[in-house]
C-alpha cells in the first residue's frame, strides 16, 4: 500500500490524516501535492495526523520539512500528531523532533493552534 | 533478540533495473535474508531502511533512473555477519563533500539525510569508487554485538 490522505476540518484547523507509506515516489509526492494545495487555498492551521503511517524514509522526512517551511513561510502553522516509535525515532535521530510541534492527542493539538 | 537457529550461510544476488520497483525488491530480499539470520524486529526495521536508502542513492543519484544502467545487489549472512552490497554505474561523487544533515545550516534541507541514516542504523558502512565507473556501498550488521 502506498499512502492514503484524508483531509477534514475541525473548526479552523485542517487535519490531514495520513496512512501508509511516505516514501520516495507516490507516497511523498501525494503528501507534497496535498500540502501545496492546502497552502494555495490559504489554510493557515494544518495538523498532520501521522498515527497510521507505517513507514517513512528520508524522502518522506524531507517532505515533512518542506511542508513545514512552506506553511511557515506563508504565515501559517504546521503541527504533527500521533507519531509512532519509528517516525519519532527518525525525527529524533535527525534532530528534527524539536523543530516540529508534536502532539499525542488530537484535542490538545487543535487547542494548541 | 530472536535465537538464531539458522547457521547455514546464505547469499542472494540480483542484477536490478534502475527503478523504484527495484528499491522495493532489494529491501524485501535483504529483509528475507536478515530475518533468517535471526535479527529482531527493531534491527529488521533498521536494516530495511538502510537498504532502501542505499538503493535510492544507487537508482536516483547514481544511475539516474537510466534504463541502460543496472544496480548490482547482494545480501549475505555468514557466521553472525550480515552484509549488503549495492553497486551502481554512475559517475560517482565526492565522499568527503557530503554535508552534515545535523548542522544548523542544513537542518531544514529537504534532502541529504540518506547516508547519515544508513550509518546510524548499520554497524559498518563503507563506500568505494569502482573502475571504470560506479560506486559500491557495503552495509554490515552483526547478529551479536561486536
Amino acid at each position: 500500500m502506498s499512502v492514503k490522505l484524508n483531509t477534514r476540518q475541525v473548526g479552523d484547523v485542517t487535519v490531514v490524516d495520513v496512512a501508509g507509506r511516505i516514501t520516495l515516489g507516490e507516497g511523498s509526492s501525494a503528501l507534497r501535492d496535498t500540502m501545496r494545495e492546502l497552502v494555495g487555498k490559504g489554510q493557515k492551521k494544518i495538523l498532520l495526523n501521522l498515527g497510521d503511517v507505517t513507514y517513512i524514509d528520508s524522502s518522506g522526512i524531507g517532505e515533512l520539512v518542506s511542508g513545514f517551511t512552506t506553511v511557515t513561510n506563508s504565515g501559517g502553522q504546521l503541527k504533527l500528531l500521533g507519531l509512532n516509535k519509528r517516525v519519532k525515532d527518525l525525527l529524533q535521530i535527525t534532530k528534527l523532533y524539536t523543530v516540529f510541534d508534536v502532539h499525542e492527542d488530537e484535542g490538545g493539538a487543535i487547542r494548541s493552534f | 533478540m530472536r535465537e538464531n537457529k539458522h547457521h547455514v550461510p546464505e547469499t542472494v544476488e540480483r542484477l536490478l533495473d534502475s527503478t523504484l520497483e527495484s528499491v522495493e525488491s532489494a529491501e524485501e530480499l535483504a529483509l528475507s535474508v536478515a530475518q533468517r539470520a535471526g535479527f529482531d524486529d527493531d534491527d529488521l526495521m533498521k536494516i530495511g531502511m538502510a537498504v532502501r536508502e542505499s538503493m535510492v542513492n544507487a537508482v536516483v543519484h547514481g544511475n539516474r533512473y537510466s534504463a541502460h544502467k543496472k544496480v548490482r545487489f547482494s545480501a549475505t549472512h555468514h557466521d553472525g555477519r550480515f552484509a549488503v552490497r549495492i553497486a551502481d554505474e554512475g559517475e560517482g561523487f565526492d565522499f568527503a563533500g557530503l554535508p552534515d544533515p545535523l548542522a544548523a545550516e542544513n537542518l531544514m534541507r529537504t534532502s541529504g539525510r540518506g547516508i547519515f541514516l544508513i550509518r546510524s542504523f548499520m554497524d559498518e558502512f563503507q563506500m568505494r569508487h569502482l573502475e571504470p565507473v560506479g560506486t559500491e556501498v557495503t552495509l554490515v550488521k552483526y547478529t551479536v554485538s561486536k
